[in-house]
């Protein structure tokens, strides 16, 4: 059990997928403006980091790595060059699936997620995730609770980020600076607060 | 206004970075600059798939369906980029490691799909493979200059090669390890971006 909270607190806080590892900047510095947005852009993140993260891991051990389709009669084949392009798919269809289960089932949430859905096909966090998963070759049970924590890490960084951006429009900055520049600065802020967290040891 | 080649080419550099204006591509720009091999290799490979995906999706523009534009250039843009992994890991084992998923991760990289929609999907194949070229090397100056001061101050190297001696190893630079940590990319880029901004002041954000 300690072994998945670790896996899960260090995804969420050292390892967190936009301050340390720089994935999904661009959504992350375009909605973090507004406090609301910015929970509605992390939740969404949150929900479909749970959902494909563990899919895809079903279906890298399963179809993808080496040796993984001997159930079918194929021993020693291995497909995961076909890799990237399958989980692009994935997420792709899990996006547009959820964006009708809510608008049937759930109104109130889609209204509220309804415009960041379809952003976050293209988004880093989602698609590094999956990377990130493969590459340390997690079990299954690990990759829900890294789904969890590294979902969980954007939704904290991005409401945190538009909470400073918020009280920043009293600032009076140079005018190179203003807008772009010093998000970027107030980012690397939050970067290093986060890696004081780093010494922890489980 | 139509462009030039030339302008086509040499636009992205400065006037309208893809980075610094546009705000594209930041994801991966920040992450491979901890030194200068790997942000090289990653310049080069973006800029070859930015340049043929969009020549490949340039060629193909008259018998794209509307509705399913997107579905169709994430497929061509995931094909280069599967066929660039490949070549790397066959080749250049080392680096591909240190790469580790940042070279999948150009297929959601917001330039490849941004010039490829904007861009490609309106001109002919021969200037939309220049502008994706152009492109590609504006995002690579960016990488370029912010890992030249990332391992330059961060471990006093440039190419892997000793510049300034540190103290460790009985020289007189005491390296800056804020440089290697990922805050340090985010301030240097913001300061590219306020340099890049005081010279052009019309790429300035207003209230």
């Amino acid at each position: 059990m300690l072994h998945y909270f670790e896996i899960l607190f260090t995804s969420l806080f050292m390892e967190n997928m936009v301050l340390s590892f720089f994935l999904g900047m661009c959504t992350f510095l375009a909605i973090s403006k507004q406090i609301n947005a910015a929970a509605g852009l992390g939740c969404a993140v949150l929900l479909i980091q749970v959902i494909t993260v563990p899919i895809n891991n079903l279906i890298y051990h399963h179809l993808l790595k080496p040796d993984a389709l001997s159930w079918a009669g194929f021993p020693g084949l291995d497909l995961t060059f076909l890799g990237l392009l399958i989980y692009i798919g994935v997420i792709a269809a899990v996006v547009q699936i959820l964006e009708m289960v809510l608008d049937r089932f759930l109104p109130a949430l889609y209204n509220t997620l309804g415009i960041f859905l379809p952003l976050l096909t293209v988004n880093c966090a989602i698609l590094g995730g999956t990377l990130f998963m493969v590459e340390r070759e997690y079990t299954f049970g690990e990759s829900v609770f890294y789904g969890i924590g590294s979902g969980g890490g954007f939704l904290l960084a991005v409401v945190a980020l538009a909470g400073i951006r918020e009280k920043l429009e009293y600032a009076d900055p140079p005018a190179g600076l203003q807008g772009l520049g010093l998000t970027f600065i107030t980012a690397g802020l939050m970067a290093l607060a986060f890696m004081g967290l780093a010494g922890i040891s489980f | 206004m139509p462009e030039t080649k030339k302008e086509l080419l040499l636009n992205p550099f400065f006037q309208r970075n893809p980075i610094a204006l546009l705000v594209l591509g930041i994801c991966s720009a920040l992450a491979v600059t901890g030194n200068m091999a790997t942000a090289l290799v990653m310049s080069v490979c973006l800029s070859l798939v930015v340049a043929f995906s969009s020549l490949i999706i340039s060629l193909i523009r008259h018998q794209i369906p509307n509705t399913v534009r997107i579905g169709i250039q994430i497929t061509v843009i995931a094909t280069l980029v599967i066929l660039v992994d490949q070549i790397l890991k066959a080749f250049f084992y080392d680096l591909a490691k240190q790469l580790s998923v940042y070279v999948g991760l150009i297929i959601t990289n917001c330039i490849v799909m941004g010039r490829a929609e904007g861009f490609a999907m309106s001109h002919t194949p021969g200037k939309s493979f220049i502008d994706g070229l152009g492109n590609g090397m504006g995002y690579g100056f960016i990488l370029m200059s912010v890992s030249f001061f990332r391992e330059l101050l961060g471990s006093g190297t440039v190419f892997g090669h000793e510049v300034l001696p540190l103290v460790t190893d009985g020289g007189w630079y005491q390296s800056n390890g804020l440089m290697l940590l990922p805050a340090g990319a985010f301030f240097l880029i913001a300061l590219v971006i306020w340099a890049l901004r005081t010279v052009y002041p019309g790429q300035q954000e207003r209230d």
